[in-house]
């Protein structure tokens, strides 16, 4: 059924669809609107037979999902930036412990400074614990998500973060097409547990393994992922059988045929880039996109496989790693490594700076005439950068940067000293 | 009920004997039919007192839930003592998942089973002192605000003893650790610190609040079928001497929690929703060198030079226990005051 409404609230329709039995919140900008959602919909008897925990930290929203995840209910949380650093020990157990929890990251830059907007520093910080990472580019792309990524997830045992974009999707108004009950119920049979917490059968979970089996058991998480790459595409394929519509999957190609120049981007930013590229291509240039999906794992073969004629690969990234640079970029170029392809690292939108077309399209003209650094920061404003540092040089004391900034930016509350 | 009065000629650790009672009071661990819930064959060191305790309180929240009931484990000594891979000793389902998340795992385990409808399934969660009074702090608290279904069992050794003997939030005032050492000025943990669980928990005004030692077994598991007959959030605190740890021997620790008692060291008493129901009355009050003496973690206290200031001061801390608690029926601080007349718990046991 066609709606028109928030992000977010596609977003708890879909989980509500999914048959959640255990679901735990703890607020944090952008994603609480979908917890909020949830928990009305509980409370109200609308989500039946699921059990709705307003928890004291995001620590404990994760913590109550592995209790319940254990036990054997379908468990479900939400959270971003800070919130998903709190419980950083919590992701690493789920993924360890091997419990199929679904939870939506709402992409938010990582603080200090502090910052709300979007950008993707907080599920990459995460992108190693062993949760299988899916970045939707649509609010409709969100919705079907999050119903596939309870099936991936159990299927696997492995838990899955569902990542969308912060404001930008969250709490952006788009037309969704809502499933209905019966296709979820077709789609999403009820949860099976590998293992599970039962008096009639008792076992022991998070034992402590020594050296002599530590590197098999991550090794086994590692072949979990690995199963992914062949499942997921699967699921989406089933997906597309019973809703209708591609959704999911590894990768999303756009007018890659005869594309020269391909532009590479994970969630929203996609749809700025495909505007961009569309408008280039009417100007004749040979460019095309890429869009992953599933970042983790990460679809090496398929990447491959869809730049294999390319010359030069522009990695748009929200997100970098702080003395070295690109994150997906060196992914990336380590899946076409042998391959004499240019890859270039574009960093942009950090902290919810908005990227335009035109800037995406004098960024790209430089790729195509190869006068592109291998690392570019987008719209870097380089005069305030190289006025701090000439600060910091000339002064010990040079005070908090941001507070600096400010008053070279000139707002008005830095006047008041 | 009509109360038998037993006489038992005993000494030494006034142990009682399951045979003078009657069969619903005998201790669970006299019944061959026990779930045995951590077997035999863990890697406990001799005299541990947290294994005693644990043994006695699992099995007990066993026979009351007719053995329907999951716990939840926080790292720590127990953790590590009863699972090294490949084994464990549990005999019930049991999950340990970090050190400081215990009781919201113990939360999401309890919803799931109400999500089921298996409300004949009940969870226990299990810590340390370190991971409940320090690290698990938060999740504790919120586990508490919330009244969730769980009883939440706190084996307080006064230290983090698995990693080598470092003062935690439970450790008292003067003890040697790792991380205070008896040197400098104050050697030892200093004074004027530390959290009082057993208050704080009656602070959040939850059902039911208990503390208990490992002297009184019977009493501890007691205390824990009372607790597994109420619903919502529910915690004991067991005082459980570390034999390694406090530098004691390893045939002293139920002495050492009974000189505890009868110094007024740990109070032992039961509150609901934040009122106190009921103390153990001491029965025999000692001074506290009785206690103290036994235990390398106080030796620089003694010697040649004692430092007779801060054994009174942690007299004078064990005085306000009693005084705060009603612990004896006659007020008396020098410890010389006879045996007063004893309040008994329900099991009629002396």
């Amino acid at each position: 059924m066609l709606k028109q409404c928030e992000g977010s609230h596609a977003v708890a329709q879909a989980v509500a669809l999914s048959r959640p039995e255990v679901i735990c919140a703890y607020p944090i900008s952008p994603q609480t609107h979908i917890v909020e959602g949830l928990g009305e919909m509980v409370k109200s008897g609308a989500l039946e037979r699921c059990e709705f925990i307003n928890v004291e930290s995001e620590f404990a929203a994760l913590s109550v999902a592995i209790g319940a995840s254990a036990a054997g209910a379908r468990a479900y949380t939400a959270t971003a930036s800070q919130g998903l650093l709190f419980m950083a020990e919590a992701v690493y157990n789920a993924s360890g412990l091997g419990l199929p929890i679904v939870m939506t990251v709402a992409n938010r830059a990582i603080g200090a400074p502090i910052n709300i907007w979007n950008d993707h520093t907080d599920s990459m910080s995460m992108r190693d614990a062993g949760w299988i990472q899916i970045f939707a580019e649509t609010n409709q792309e969100a919705l079907d998500l999050h119903i596939q990524a309870f099936r991936i997830a159990e299927e696997l045992s492995l838990p899955v973060m569902v990542c969308m974009d912060g404001f930008i999707l969250t709490h952006a108004y788009e037309r969704v097409d809502m499933p209905d009950q019966a296709q979820v119920d077709r789609y999403l049979p009820t949860y099976e547990p590998r293992q599970v917490l039962d008096p009639s059968d008792p076992v022991t979970i998070g034992a402590m393994v020594g050296p002599e089996a530590f590197a098999e058991v991550r090794y086994l998480a590692h072949a979990k992922q690995m199963q992914a790459l062949d499942l997921m595409p699967q699921i989406a394929e089933e997906f597309k059988h019973e809703f209708g519509r591609d959704s999911g999957g590894l990768v999303k190609p756009y007018r890659l045929d005869d594309a020269e120049t391909v532009v590479i981007a994970l969630g929203s930013v996609l749809g700025t880039i495909k505007d961009t590229v569309d408008d280039m291509r009417e100007q004749g240039e040979k460019i095309g996109v890429l869009g992953i999906t599933s970042f983790r794992p990460f679809p090496i073969k398929a990447i491959r496989d869809a730049l294999e004629h390319v010359k030069r690969i522009v990695v748009v990234e929200k997100c970098f790693a702080v003395g070295i640079g690109g994150i997906v970029t060196r992914d990336v170029r380590s899946a076409v490594q042998s391959r004499p392809q240019h890859v270039y690292a574009v960093i942009a939108g950090l902290g919810g700076r908005a990227i335009t077309k035109a800037s995406l399209h004098k960024m790209l003209l430089e790729a195509i005439a190869d006068k592109l650094e291998l690392m570019t920061f987008l719209d870097l404003d380089w005069g305030i950068v190289n006025r701090v540092l000439e600060r910091e040089k000339k002064q010990r004391r040079s005070g908090p940067i941001a507070e600096g900034i400010l008053r070279d930016i000139g707002t008005v509350a830095s006047r008041i000293s | 009920m009509e109360q038998t009065v037993i006489k038992f000629y005993q000494t030494g650790t006034f142990t009682v004997g399951n045979r003078l009672l009657a069969p619903e009071q005998r201790s669970v661990q006299a019944n061959t039919q026990r779930n045995n819930s951590l077997n035999s064959g863990h890697r406990a060191c001799q005299g541990c007192g947290e294994a005693l305790g644990a043994r006695y309180a699992i099995d007990a929240a066993m026979e009351a839930t007719n053995g329907q009931l999951i716990a939840a484990n926080a790292t720590g000594c127990l953790e590590v003592f009863s699972t090294p891979y490949p084994e464990t000793s549990w005999q019930m389902p049991w999950i340990h998942s970090l050190f400081g998340n215990t009781a919201a795992v113990a939360t999401g385990i309890a919803a799931a089973m109400r999500v089921k409808g298996r409300d004949d399934v009940r969870v226990v969660a299990q810590g340390g002192d370190g991971g409940t009074t320090d690290i698990g702090f938060g999740c504790l608290s919120g586990m508490f605000e919330r009244n969730d279904d769980v009883l939440y069992i706190c084996y307080d050794n006064e230290g983090y003893m698995n990693t080598g003997v470092q003062r935690s939030s439970a450790t008292p005032p003067a003890a040697r650790t790792a991380t205070t050492m008896p040197v400098g000025p104050h050697p030892g943990n200093v004074f004027g610190q530390g959290k009082n669980l057993p208050l704080i928990a009656m602070a959040h005004e939850i059902p039911y609040v208990a503390t208990a030692t490992v002297a009184d077994l019977r009493d501890l598991e007691h205390k824990v079928k009372t607790a597994m007959s109420m619903r919502g959030a529910r915690y004991i605190h067991i005082f459980v001497p570390c034999p390694l740890g406090w530098g004691a021997a390893a045939h002293d620790t139920i002495k050492l929690a009974r000189l505890a008692t009868e110094s007024g060291v740990f109070p032992v008493f039961e509150a609901e929703r934040g009122e106190v129901t009921r103390v153990s009355k001491i029965r025999r009050r000692v001074p506290i060198d009785d206690y103290l003496r036994l235990q390398k973690r106080f030796a620089h206290l003694f010697g040649a030079n004692p430092d007779t200031k801060t054994i009174a001061r942690l007299q004078a801390m064990a005085d306000r226990n009693i005084r705060r608690f009603g612990l004896l029926d006659q007020q008396d601080s020098n410890g010389d005051a006879p045996a007063p007349a004893r309040e008994t718990t329900n099991l009629g046991s002396v």
